[in-house]
């Protein structure tokens, strides 16, 4: 799709290969809005207890996780209150993994719409990533809360300057879940098999990711292996960044910057391919 | 006047059945021979001509084929054509929802389609939050929407209930609303399918009177598909009929719906038990219908007010079929496909005899007026539709004389004759 100088707006059947179109997503930016809007609005109604969902869950993760992992299988938490450590790494993991699955469905679950109207179809995974944050912008609330609390109580926990990277991590799991998102909804238009592979994959991806033990505890000359991983570096540099206790190096994080852009690329390019005629083939 | 639309050489393929591991073969060599051979697709070399009732040759079928089309600034276009004869493709196409196979497509300004109205309506939200939704979805800003807001609530009828959730609303209100958000669009090309066909009577003089409005004033473009050749007479200026996937005719609206009208006409002189273009189990198949006068002759041509027997002929699939509950009806239908009358063995019992193999409807006094009328067979065995064929055959209605005065009733008086008297 392209419009040419007069005014025309030209339908061919190819494209070239990196074709963003930016402008036509700009264009659309009151309907992400609308999107966000209709995501919030609806998720909690008709319950009792409304947005207060999007803070007992990551709570009672939290509770059951010092459960198990704190108590019965004893991993350590690096010396830090296990209601901080678990915390920390849900909010951040939840919402990486929340965008992921949800992403991931963008062309099965949306193909009703789709079917009947054009619009730019990256508006939708996009709008999901956005009305996600402010789920994580409560929970992160809640973590600051809890964080206060712990402070008073003497723990010596201490904030440092690299807890101003938290806006970067935050674009950075964004960035990949979108990335990994499109890339899962654009191959599972046609075979589904790989739905399959994501819904457990997630789960496993999390054991793969220092969100319940810290990176620490693993032998040094080993932790390269769950630094390929570009979630890990995101996680303990939050916790790092936070805490104060965590593996952090700039090389590791640019790794991590440099595959989310990559998947994030590749992901639009195909995604910007199969919109244009999944509707034949979903 | 500037072309709005122009089309050249669209096709569109579709493989049929269903996906599975044969697909991926076939993707993998449709890749191997484009990208690392450099070569033309194979598959789009292959493909037959779409027609729905023949037996499938090949695993391709071509929905649309080689359409060119170009449609001036203001006109208004019906598209008509039988069911699977690529219309709705073409819309999809026009509306970006897929691509052409092949070909390209011009358009200058916004297309909104009506394909379905109410697109993106989210059943939680009230009805004012879907405009907004549904509005962004078709492309307006909030800016523009909020502009609207009243004139499209007004529009809409639902005033009342526009800040109430739309589940709560009933089916007619929610096609009210979405059709009023679309009517409110103010686009450069307006698609329509077949959308009239909901709502209330009121609603729907509303809509057409809507898309007059908007037909005539500033010049916009209208594509119309529907199977209403009222409608599409009245709304349009020049038609295209399109037929397997191919455009059969174009030309003015007058001499397009004549020539598709006469395309159906076809279809009466051949042999009703082999009529393909059926739908139903089969349990029941109809074999012949004849239209019997007074003096036993059979006949297509009557007169208005004599009596006439309409008899049906069908064979069984099973002998000892036992079945609690059966029906068969005949509903006639004027040349623009509106519901005339409708005559049906239910209303006088629960079951047809069904080994006798045919039935006879005995009408004493015909009052239908001077016209041509179709004929529809429609049967149900225990609740299931066993056989039904659209346009079985014609019968032909003269006015001869009627009151006995020798006066003709005008043209154009209904297709309703009254045995009164003056007093």
């Amino acid at each position: 799709m392209k419009m040419n100088k007069n005014g025309y707006t030209e339908i061919t059947p190819n494209d070239r290969l990196l074709n963003l179109n930016l402008r036509e997503l700009i264009a659309y930016k009151d309907l992400i809005y609308m999107y966000v809007k209709r995501d919030i609005v609806t998720m909690y109604k008709q319950t009792i207890l409304g947005p207060l969902w999007f803070v007992i869950q990551p709570i009672l993760t939290t509770v059951m996780f010092m459960f198990v992992f704190g108590n019965l299988a004893g991993i350590s938490t690096d010396g830090i209150p296990g209601p901080l450590f678990y915390f920390a790494g849900i909010i951040l993991w939840n919402y990486f993994a929340d965008c992921l699955n949800k992403t991931s469905g963008t062309f099965t679950t949306n193909q009703n719409v789709f079917g009947k109207v054009y619009f730019p179809r990256l508006v939708v995974p996009i709008s999901v990533t956005i009305s996600n944050l402010v789920k994580f912008f409560i929970q992160f609330a809640i973590f600051i809360i809890i964080y206060i609390v712990y402070s008073f109580k003497g723990v010596g926990i201490a904030p440092n300057w690299y807890a101003l990277l938290f806006p970067l991590l935050v674009v950075m799991s964004a960035g990949l879940a979108l990335g990994f998102g499109i890339i899962f909804s654009s191959m599972t238009t046609k075979y589904r098999d790989l739905t399959f592979l994501l819904q457990f994959g997630v789960q496993l991806w999390m054991y793969a990711t220092p969100v319940i033990y810290p990176l620490s505890t693993m032998p040094a000359d080993k932790q390269w292996i769950f630094q390929l991983n570009p979630m890990t570096s995101i996680i303990e540099t939050f916790k790092y960044g936070a805490i104060g206790n965590g593996v952090f190096s700039w090389s590791w994080l640019l790794y991590s910057l440099i595959f989310m852009a990559i998947t994030l690329l590749l992901g639009t390019i195909i995604f910007n391919k199969v919109e244009k005629d999944f509707m034949d083939t979903v | 006047m500037p072309t709005a639309i122009k089309i050249e050489n669209v096709s569109k393929q579709y493989r049929l059945g269903v996906i599975s591991t044969g697909t991926l073969s076939h993707d993998l060599n449709r890749w191997w021979t484009t990208r690392v051979l450099r070569r033309e697709d194979p598959y789009l070399k292959i493909g037959s001509v779409n027609d729905r009732s023949a037996k499938a040759d090949s695993e391709y079928v071509w929905a649309l084929k080689d359409i060119n089309m170009e449609i001036e600034q203001g006109d208004v276009v019906g598209i008509i054509g039988k069911n699977g004869a690529g219309k709705s493709t073409l819309l999809k196409l026009l509306s970006r929802v897929t691509k052409p196979t092949t070909g390209t497509i011009k358009y200058r300004g916004r297309i909104a389609s009506l394909l379905e109205v109410g697109t993106g309506f989210h059943p939680e939200m009230t009805g004012r939050e879907n405009i907004y939704m549904n509005g962004a979805i078709m492309g307006m800003t909030r800016a523009e929407i909020t502009r609207k807001l009243d004139e499209i609530v007004d529009f809409s009828g639902c005033e009342r209930y526009i800040d109430t959730p739309v589940k709560r609303y009933s089916s007619g209100m929610t096609v009210r609303l979405g059709f009023a958000v679309a009517a409110h669009l103010d686009p450069e090309i307006l698609v329509v399918d077949e959308v009239l066909a909901v709502g209330d009577a009121e609603f729907q003089k509303k809509a057409i009177g809507k898309m007059q409005d908007v037909s005539k004033g500033e010049g916009r473009t209208v594509l119309f598909v529907s199977h209403n050749m009222t409608a599409v007479k009245n709304l349009c200026k020049t038609g295209y009929i399109l037929k397997n996937g191919l455009i059969d005719y174009t030309g003015s609206i007058e001499n397009v719906i004549e020539r598709y009208l006469d395309g159906q006409d076809e279809r009466s002189k051949i042999n009703i038990g082999e009529i393909k273009e059926r739908q139903g189990n089969g349990l029941l198949r109809f074999t012949d219908i004849k239209f019997i006068d007074e003096s036993g002759q059979s006949k297509e041509t009557f007169e208005v007010g004599e009596p006439l027997r309409i008899c049906i002929a069908f064979k069984i699939e099973n002998e000892a079929l036992k079945s609690a509950t059966s029906r068969i009806d005949i509903g006639i239908n004027d040349m623009m496909g509106n519901r005339v009358t409708w005559l049906s063995t239910y209303m006088y019992s629960d079951t047809v005899d069904l080994k006798k193999g045919n039935v006879v409807f005995e009408i004493p006094q015909l009052l239908l007026n001077e016209g041509t009328y179709n004929v529809n067979l429609f049967s149900q065995i225990d609740g299931d539709l066993a056989d039904w064929i659209c346009n079985v055959a014609k019968i032909n209605i003269v006015f001869h004389d009627f009151y006995k005065e020798g006066r003709v009733i005008p043209e154009r008086q209904g297709c309703l004759v009254t045995n009164f008297i003056l007093k």
